[in-house]
């Protein structure tokens, strides 16, 4: 085994200056490149603020590095954060961040890999990323590697069957270095998950799978420090952080709105979420 | 053809250690002595294809070379997209195994007749799509494929076909073998219909006309050279596959032919009507109801050598 590299070990106040930054850089590539999602990076932006200010064990500079924990956002159509907190972070030029979702662009408008340094997954198809994560897992725990891989999911995503499929395998496999995180915003594609396809009771089905099973506020720096630090959490067991999030957080009318998973924020509505994030 | 890849298999495990079985809990009675001799290199992920094959994407992009296993359409249409995102976009090392292609599992019914697959999987960017004639082609490709990087789908037929080559032939990714010379036209095969084809030219030789018989186990990518070869000398072209008509060995061929300055060579090909068989039965059974047979690719044969102009009275 190689001995473990320390992770970036952001501030709070970093992570949420760093937080602050990522939802300015999303609002604004939503926006130059008329797209939708806005609302589902939003509700994840601390979550990656804290995971790649924090957590992940990755290096900007050496994106292939063999002993590098993976990361997998299974909700690709949040494909903004993603490319903002790896622009952050260093893996490539923050002024790629504008050519996103544009013609001739580099940033696709759902996760796309190809010759983007830090994307270890294309994905935009939901319920693709746990089964994945638990191939890479599989051959980290074959190869005797420490890396860990994180998947993050969202709960309207937890819809597919798919998803179940790798929840079975991974607790029977013993993938304690599998993470998954589900942003759980309670609005999916057409409206609110308890109405759509309700997924309660949750954590329940989770920890009835096998999985070592923590809920935590996603939007809580000190408490996703807290929670994601100790991984793995249980010995021989996956873990599943459930998130609890709203949906376009930050912005006082994009949250907890279904309107945002789709409206690509232009005009006043652009000004005013612009104010809004500038002035917290 | 089973027999074959299992044994295959295991001496390229043995001689590599990525290389990884994923299996859908099938292959029981042939998958236990690779378990067994490589438990490392064995997983059963269960009756699971979709999580199967995203498992293996995952295993392939952490640097293994994985083949998933199943039978039928299990591994192939249960888990499409896996298969197009995954494996494909990704250029991920899986080679996708299917035993049963064609009416291979005849009786057991449409859900186990395997007779889209060759265009479904070769309509994917990226994808190498195999399908061996018969057990000594099955191991050769196994083989083939471990050291061929990317994606690839292996049409196996059934557990115990005789083998139509007397020794392993020369084999190499993407272009034909021919099985039989011949001058007067060309039967191109794919996958299990070896036999019946290599049989069909002996009864052509009989009545006098000299059939060349090509084994096109590679449906992609295709040997055009050896397409246009027989366009060129014999000038008659058969195809013969146990797939449907649409986008399988014989419209790869038309394809081919139609963009090609050989539009005057005579072609036709013997495929499955796009429709699900009605009728219970074997493979034999199922390929007599639907015309693969030697008599029947004679037939076809005799038709598309018939003199330009002559009229064609259908029953």
């Amino acid at each position: 085994m190689t001995s473990l590299p320390s992770p970036p070990t952001m501030t709070t106040e970093e992570l949420r200056r760093l937080a602050k930054r990522l939802r300015l850089h999303v609002l604004k590539m939503t926006n130059l490149g008329k797209s939708s999602h806005v609302g589902s990076s939003f509700s994840m932006i601390e979550l990656l603020a804290v995971l790649y200010g924090r957590i992940l064990r990755v290096r900007p500079s050496e994106p292939d590095w063999d002993g590098r924990d993976r990361f997998i956002l299974s909700k690709g159509h949040a494909c903004a954060g993603l490319y903002a907190v790896l622009a952050e972070t260093g893996f490539f030029p923050l002024d790629w961040l504008s050519e996103f979702y544009v013609d001739g662009g580099r940033l696709a408008g759902h996760v796309t890999k190809s010759g983007i340094p830090g994307v270890e997954l294309s994905t935009g198809a939901l319920g693709h990323g746990l089964s994945v994560a638990c191939g890479m897992a599989l051959a980290a725990k074959c190869d005797g590697h420490s890396n860990r891989v994180f998947a993050l999911l969202s709960d309207g995503e937890c819809d597919e069957g798919s998803i179940w499929e790798a929840v079975l395998f991974a607790p029977h496999h013993r993938l304690d270095n599998l993470i998954a995180i589900v942003d759980y915003n309670q609005i999916q594609s057409l409206g609110r998950v308890a109405e759509v396809l309700d997924l309660q009771p949750f954590a329940d089905k989770w920890k009835s799978f096998g999985w070592e099973v923590r809920e935590v506020d996603g939007h809580d720096l000190d408490a996703l420090i807290s929670t994601l630090e100790p991984l793995p959490l249980a010995p021989g067991r996956p873990t599943c952080i459930i998130a609890h999030t709203v949906k376009g957080k930050g912005v006082s009318f994009m949250e907890d709105k279904l309107l945002w998973h789709y409206r690509s924020p232009a005009g006043d509505e652009y000004e005013n979420a612009l104010r809004e994030l500038e002035g917290e | 053809m089973r027999g074959a890849f299992f044994q295959a298999l295991m001496e390229v495990a043995r001689q590599d250690s990525r290389v990884h079985l994923v299996v859908g809990d099938l292959g029981f009675g042939v998958v236990e002595p690779f378990a067994r001799e490589f438990p490392r290199q064995f997983l059963n992920a269960g009756v699971a294809e979709q999580n199967m094959t995203g498992v293996a994407a995952g295993l392939a992009l952490a640097g293994k070379v994985v083949y998933t296993y199943s039978i039928a359409n299990f591994p192939t249409l249960r888990c499409l997209e896996q298969i197009r995102n995954d494996i494909c976009y990704h250029e991920a090392n899986v080679k996708v195994v299917a035993v049963g292609g064609g009416f291979a599992y005849g009786s057991l019914g449409m859900t186990h007749h395997a007779t889209e697959d060759l265009a479904i999987m070769r309509a994917l960017p990226g994808m190498t799509v195999v399908a061996p004639g018969d057990p000594y082609e099955a191991a050769a490709a196994t083989k083939a494929l471990a050291i061929h990087p990317g994606p690839a789908y292996l049409r196996l037929g059934r557990a115990a076909e005789p083998s139509v080559h007397d020794g392993t032939p020369p084999f190499q990714i993407g272009k034909a073998i021919r099985v039989v010379a011949g001058t007067e036209l060309t039967l191109v095969s794919t996958g299990g219909m070896l036999q019946s084809t290599v049989q069909a030219a002996q009864l052509l030789a009989r009545q006098g006309i000299s059939a060349e018989v090509l084994s096109m186990h590679t449906i992609k990518p295709l040997d055009h050279g050896s397409i246009m070869n027989a366009a060129r000398q014999t000038g008659a072209i058969l195809t013969v596959e146990e797939h449907s008509a649409l986008g399988g060995l014989g419209g790869a061929v038309a394809e081919v032919l139609a963009e090609s300055s050989h539009r005057d060579a005579r072609f036709r090909r013997i495929a499955l009507p796009s429709e699900f068989s009605k009728v219970v039965g074997s493979q034999e059974y199922q390929r007599l109801q639907f015309g693969l047979t030697p008599e029947s690719i004679v037939r076809e044969a005799l038709e598309l050598l018939r003199p330009r102009g002559a009229v064609t009275v259908h029953a």
